[in-house]
C-alpha cells in the first residue's frame, strides 16, 4: 500500500465532506451564543448555506475523479452521482423543517449541524471504496440518523423511535462489521477492488459467503429490506415528519450505493438466491401490510419497505442494467417520498397530531395546493406515467425482464397492482371524502413552497425526460463496472451474468 | 403527398390542445361562467382542428396517416409516434365530437368545483385521443394510464351515490389489467428494442422475435385482459354499471362514448394486429364471451329499475357486438364492428345525456319515479324516442347499419354466431321500448311531474347534434365506411396471412 502523504487532489476529493464538517461544526459553535426562540432561523439558513455549498464542491470534487487516500476513496460519476441526491434530498429536508421546528416549538441548534453531519457519511458512504471506510461512514450517517429520529424529545413515540432504531441499528452494523471481518479472513484485504480480484480469479473461499450474508443482513436493515423490516414502521411512526422524509430516503439510497458497490463492483458471490427472496419478501410484506395502515406515516414507511423491495429486483438482475436501474429509482423515489413527507410534516400540526388517513378528508377543498401536490407524490408513487415513480419501476421490471427474471417481475407487478390501492385511499380520502371534523390547516410558508416546487419538478420532470438521468446513470454504472478489477480489466467480461 | 405544416402538427395539436387548455384554467380566477365559456371554447377548437383530419385524409390509403415520428427518450428507445389510419380516425373524431358536448350538458348541472371539473374533462380529452393516435406502444400505455385518474376523480369527487366505491372499484379494475398488458409490452421491447407497433409488427411478421411462439399466448391474453376490461367483456363488466351509475352525466358520456372503445380499438389493433394466430386460435371462446355478454347484458337490462343502469347493461350488450365482429373475422364483420363503435358512441352518449337531464331536474334515475313524461316534456320526449330508435337499431337510423354488418360477418363465421347474436337486436327493442313506455306514456303518475321544465335552448343544442350524427350516419354510412373500410382490409390482410401459414 501506498503510504506517501495524502496530496491536494486527496483533499478535492473530499472536498463536500469537507464541507458539510466545517459548518456543521460552525452550526453547533454559533448554536449557544443565539437566542433559541428568535434565531432559529438563522441557524437552518446556515444549513441551507452548507449544502449548497456542498452541491457546488460535488461539482468541483467532479471535476477531478480519481482515487483517494491510498485507495480508500474514489470519485467516479457513481459517487457524484450519489452526492447530488443525497444534497439534494436534505436541501428540502432543511427548507421542510424550517417552518415544521417553529411550529413543533423544536430546539434547532444541534438539528441542523446533525443533518449536515449525517451527510458528511452518506456522501462518504457513496465513494468509499474500502469496507473499514464503508463502515465508519455508515456509523456517522446511522448515528446522526438516531438522533434526529428521536427530536421531538417531549413525545414518548419519537423516544421510542429513537430507542429502537439505535439499538437495532447498532446490531445491524455489527453484522455488518462482522461480515467485513470475515471477507479480510477470506480474501486477505477489505479493499473492494482486491476483493474483487480475488472473487472473480474464480477460486472463491466458502468464507467470502458467509461475509457477504453477514454484510447483506447490516446492509438489509439499512435500506429496510425485509426481512431486516421490522423496526420501520415504529420508528417512522415516532420520528419527526420531515425526518422520515430524509431518512427513507437518504441514508437509504447510501445504503444502496454501498450495496452496489458491494455486490456488484465486488461481485459478490452467491448473491442471486438472498436478494431473490429479500425483495420477493420485501415488496409483498411491505404492500400488503400497508393495506390495513390508518396513520399516514405508518403507511409509507411500509410503502417504503416495499420500494427497497423494487429496487432489490434489480439488484438480481444484470450488473449493468441493475446499477443504473436502482440509481434511477434511488433518484425518483427521494424525489416523491420527500415531497410526501414534506406535506405530511406540514400538515401534521404541532404535536404531529393529524397524522391519520381520516385526517385527510376533504383536503382536496381546504388546500388544493397541498392536496394537489400530495396527490401528484402520490400518484408517481404507484407508479402511474407522467411521473419519475413510473420509470423508476419501469427500467426495474425492465432490467429484471432483461435478465430474464420473469417470476420476480410478476410478482413486482403484481405488487404495485396492489400498492394502488393504499395510495389511493389517501386520493381518495382528500378528494372524495367531507371533512368530519374541523382539521385546521396551516398556510404554505415560502419555505415549504419552495421545497415542494423542487420536489414535484423532478417527479415530473424524471416522468417526462428520464433520458438525462438515466443516461448519467448508465454511463457511470458502466465506468464503476468495468474498473472491477483493475488489475486484470481485460479478462474481466461479463461472463458473470446471472445465476438465473 | 401533400406535406402542408398542419398536416405534420394536427395530430400533436388535436392531441394536446385540451390539456393546454386545462393548464390555462388552473390560472382562471374562480368565475365559473368564464371557465365553462373557456372550456368550450377550448374544446370547440378541438373539434374544429379534428376536422382538418377528416378534410385531407387519404381515403383508399391503408397505412397510418399524419404520421409523426421523433425520438423521445433513448433508453429505453421510445418515440413519439403518432398517426392515425381509418380505424383510428373516426374515433379521434368521436371523441373530439363529444366533449364540446359533455361541456354543454355540464354547463349547470356542476356547480361545485367548477374548474377542477373542467380541467379533468379537458386533460381526459387529451388522454383519450391520445390512445387513438399513439403508435408507439408505451405513448400509448402512458394515455392509457393517463385516462384513469381523471376519469376516476370525476366519478368519485362529481358523482352521487356510492361514489366514491364505484371510483375505486373502476381504477383496481383498470390498473389491475392493465399492468398485465404493460408486461407483455415489455417482454416485446425486451426482444424487439423498440417500442415502435409498426416495428413490432413488422418483426413478428417476419418471425426474428425470439421465443416468440412460446411466449406468444401470455403476451395476446396479457393485451387481452387490459382490453377485455374496458370493453367490458363479460364476465369483466362488474365495474361499468357503478361507474356509470354513480358518474356525472358528462363522465358517462365519455364513459360510454369513448372509454369503453378503447378497448375494442386495442382488440383490434394490438391483438389482432400483433397477434394473428392467437386471434385466431382464441376466437372462439372470445366470440362466445361476446355473445353471453349481448344476452347477458340485455336480459339484465331489461328488469332494471334504474335508467342509467338501462343504458349501462345495454352498452355490455352493444359492445359484445363489437367484439364479435372484431372475432369473425370477416370484412363486414371488422367494419360493423368500427360501425358500431361510432354509432354506439354517439347514440349512448346522447341517452346518458337524456338521463342526465331528467336527473338535473328530478336528482332520481328510478324509472318507477318517472311516467307520463311525455306530456309535460314533450322535445325531451322526441329527442329520447329518436335516439332510443337508434339505439334499438332501426333501419335508416346508425345502429342498424353496424348491427347488421356484424351479424352478416358473423353468419359467414359460424351460423350460430349470427342467430345468437341476431337475439340481441330484438332484446334492445324490448328493453329500450319498455323502459320508454314507463318513462314517457300513459299519465302523469307523479303530481310533480307535471311541473317539469321541457328542455332548455342549450340542452337542445347539446342534443341536435347527436340526433343529425345519428341520422346521417344511418343514411349515407358510405361516408364512414370508405374510410374504415380500407384500414380495415389491410388489419384482416395480417390475420388472414397468418391462418394461411397456420393451416399448412
Amino acid at each position: 500500500m501506498n503510504q506517501t502523504i495524502p496530496a491536494a487532489a486527496d483533499y478535492i476529493r473530499i472536498l463536500p465532506e469537507i464541507v458539510l464538517s466545517i459548518f456543521g461544526l460552525v452550526i453547533m459553535a454559533v448554536d449557544p451564543f443565539i437566542d433559541q426562540d428568535k434565531d432559529q432561523k438563522s441557524l437552518g439558513a446556515l444549513g441551507l448555506a452548507g449544502t449548497v455549498a456542498a452541491l457546488i464542491s460535488t461539482w468541483v470534487m467532479a471535476q477531478s475523479p480519481g482515487l483517494a487516500f491510498w485507495n480508500m476513496v474514489r470519485v467516479d460519476g457513481f459517487s457524484v452521482f450519489f452526492h447530488v441526491l443525497v444534497i439534494a434530498i436534505a436541501i428540502v429536508l432543511i427548507l421542510t423543517s424550517y417552518e415544521y421546528m417553529a411550529v413543533q416549538k423544536l430546539h434547532a441548534g444541534e438539528y441542523y449541524g446533525l443533518i449536515l453531519f449525517g451527510l458528511v457519511g452518506m456522501c462518504l458512504m457513496s465513494s468509499a471504496v474500502e469496507l473499514v471506510l464503508i463502515f465508519i461512514a455508515l456509523e456517522i450517517s446511522s448515528i446522526s440518523t438516531y438522533i434526529l429520529a428521536g427530536f421531538r424529545r417531549r413525545s414518548a413515540t419519537s423516544s421510542e423511535s429513537s430507542l429502537k432504531y439505535f439499538l437495532l441499528g447498532s446490531f445491524a452494523t455489527a453484522f455488518f462489521l462482522y461480515g467485513v471481518a470475515l471477507m479480510f479472513g477470506a480474501t486477505g484485504s477489505t479493499n473492494i477492488d482486491e476483493i474483487s480480484t480475488v472473487q472473480n480469479s474464480g477460486q472463491v473461499p466458502v468464507l467470502a459467503y458467509v461475509a457477504m450474508a453477514l454484510m447483506f443482513v447490516g446492509l438489509g436493515f439499512k435500506v429496510a429490506a425485509a426481512p431486516f423490516h421490522v423496526w420501520t414502521p415504529d420508528v417512522y411512526e415516532g420520528a419527526p415528519a420531515p425526518v422520515v422524509g430524509f431518512m427513507s430516503t437518504a441514508p437509504k439510497a447510501a445504503a444502496f450505493a454501498v450495496l452496489l458497490r458491494i455486490l456488484f463492483e465486488a461481485n459478490a458471490p452467491g448473491r442471486f438466491w438472498f436478494i431473490w427472496i429479500s425483495a420477493a419478501l420485501s415488496m409483498t410484506l411491505g404492500n400488503v401490510a400497508a393495506l390495513v395502515q390508518d396513520n399516514v406515516k405508518r403507511l409509507l414507511a411500509y410503502s417504503s419497505i416495499a420500494h427497497a423491495g423494487y429496487m432489490l429486483v434489480a439488484f438480481a438482475a444484470i450488473p449493468e442494467l441493475g446499477t443504473s436501474a436502482v440509481m434511477f429509482y434511488a433518484a425518483s423515489y427521494a424525489a416523491m417520498n420527500v415531497g410526501a413527507f414534506a406535506v405530511v410534516s406540514h400538515f401534521a400540526n404541532s404535536g404531529e397530531r393529524y397524522v391519520t388517513v381520516k385526517d385527510y378528508a376533504g383536503l382536496g377543498r381546504r388546500s388544493p395546493v397541498l392536496a394537489g401536490a400530495l396527490a401528484l407524490f402520490l400518484i408517481s408513487l404507484i407508479g402511474i406515467p407522467v411521473t419519475g415513480g413510473f420509470f423508476a419501476k419501469f427500467y426495474v421490471f425492465s432490467a429484471a425482464l432483461q435478465s430474464n427474471l420473469v417470476g420476480l417481475t410478476i410478482i413486482g407487478v403484481i405488487n404495485s397492482a396492489i400498492g394502488a390501492y393504499y395510495y389511493l385511499k389517501l386520493i381518495v380520502m382528500m378528494y372524495m371524502r367531507e371533512a368530519t371534523e374541523d382539521v385546521p390547516v396551516l398556510p404554505i410558508p415560502a419555505s415549504l413552497a419552495a421545497a415542494l416546487a423542487i420536489t414535484l419538478a423532478a417527479t415530473i420532470y424524471l416522468g417526462i425526460a428520464p433520458g438525462p438521468v438515466l443516461g448519467y446513470a448508465q454511463r457511470s454504472a458502466k465506468q464503476m463496472l468495468q474498473r472491477e478489477s483493475p488489475n486484470e480489466q481485460a479478462q474481466h467480461s461479463a461472463s458473470q451474468g446471472d445465476a438465473n | 403527398m401533400n406535406t402542408s405544416v398542419l398536416d405534420n402538427l394536427v395530430l400533436t395539436l388535436v392531441t394536446f390542445i385540451p390539456a393546454a387548455g386545462g393548464v390555462l384554467l388552473l390560472l382562471f380566477p374562480r368565475r365559473d361562467r368564464d371557465i365553462r365559456i373557456f372550456s368550450l371554447i377550448i374544446s370547440l377548437l378541438t373539434f374544429g382542428l379534428s376536422l382538418h383530419l377528416i378534410a385531407r385524409v387519404h381515403r383508399m390509403l391503408p397505412g397510418f396517416q399524419y404520421e409523426i415520428d421523433k425520438a423521445w427518450i433513448s433508453s429505453p428507445n421510445i418515440h413519439y409516434h403518432m398517426g392515425v389510419d381509418g380505424i383510428s380516425l373516426w374515433l379521434v373524431l368521436l371523441t373530439t365530437f363529444l366533449t364540446p358536448l359533455c361541456v354543454l350538458i355540464s354547463w349547470t348541472s356542476i356547480h361545485e368545483r367548477v374548474k377542477e371539473f373542467f380541467i379533468l374533462l379537458l386533460v381526459l380529452e387529451t388522454a383519450l385521443i391520445g390512445v387513438f393516435t399513439s403508435l408507439d406502444l408505451f405513448l400509448f400505455y402512458f394515455f392509457w394510464e393517463s385516462t384513469l385518474i381523471p376519469m376516476a376523480l370525476l366519478i368519485g369527487m362529481y358523482g352521487h351515490g356510492r361514489k366514491v366505491y364505484a371510483a375505486v372499484k373502476f381504477f383496481l379494475y383498470t390498473m389491475v389489467a392493465s399492468v398485465f398488458m404493460l408486461a407483455s409490452m415489455l417482454w416485446l421491447y425486451a426482444k424487439v428494442g423498440s417500442f415502435d407497433f409498426v416495428t413490432i409488427q413488422n418483426a413478428i411478421k417476419a418471425g426474428q422475435v425470439a421465443g416468440f411462439d412460446a411466449a406468444a399466448q401470455w403476451l395476446f391474453l396479457g393485451f387481452f385482459l387490459a382490453f377485455a376490461v374496458k370493453v367490458p367483456l363479460f364476465p369483466f363488466h362488474t365495474w361499468l354499471p357503478d361507474a356509470h351509475v354513480e358518474a356525472p352525466t358528462a363522465g358517462s358520456v365519455l364513459l360510454a362514448g369513448v372509454l369503453l372503445k378503447m378497448g375494442t380499438y386495442g382488440l383490434l389493433r394490438f391483438n389482432l394486429g400483433l397477434f394473428p394466430e392467437q386471434s385466431r386460435y382464441n376466437a372462439a371462446w372470445i366470440a362466445a364471451l361476446a355473445l353471453i355478454g349481448i344476452v347477458y347484458g340485455a336480459l339484465v337490462a331489461m328488469v332494471q329499475p334504474n335508467m342509467k343502469k338501462v343504458i349501462a347493461y345495454s352498452s355490455v350488450s352493444h359492445l359484445g357486438f363489437v367484439v364479435l365482429g372484431i372475432f369473425s373475422f370477416t370484412q363486414a364483420g371488422l367494419n360493423g364492428a368500427m360501425f358500431v363503435m361510432l354509432a354506439h358512441g354517439v347514440s349512448t352518449g346522447a341517452l346518458f345525456m337524456l338521463a342526465g337531464i331528467i336527473y338535473e331536474r328530478k336528482h332520481t334515475y328510478e324509472l318507477a319515479e318517472m311516467g307520463g313524461l311525455a306530456a309535460p316534456m314533450p322535445k325531451y320526449a322526441t329527442f329520447f324516442c329518436f335516439i332510443m330508435l337508434a339505439s334499438v337499431g332501426l333501419p335508416l337510423l346508425n345502429g342498424f347499419v353496424g348491427e347488421f354488418l356484424v351479424l352478416s360477418g358473423a353468419f359467414l363465421t359460424n351460423s350460430w354466431y349470427g342467430v345468437i347474436g341476431a337475439t340481441g337486436v330484438i332484446w334492445s327493442a324490448c328493453y329500450l321500448l319498455w323502459m320508454y313506455q314507463r318513462v314517457f306514456f300513459g299519465k302523469v303518475t307523479h303530481a310533480e311531474n307535471n311541473s317539469l321544465p321541457d328542455l332548455s335552448p342549450r340542452e337542445q343544442l347539446a342534443l341536435w347534434p347527436t340526433a343529425v350524427a345519428a341520422l346521417v350516419m344511418g343514411v349515407a354510412p358510405l361516408l364512414w365506411l370508405n374510410v374504415i373500410d380500407p384500414a380495415v382490409r389491410s388489419a384482416l390482410a395480417v390475420a388472414q396471412v397468418a391462418t394461411k401459414v397456420v393451416g399448412q
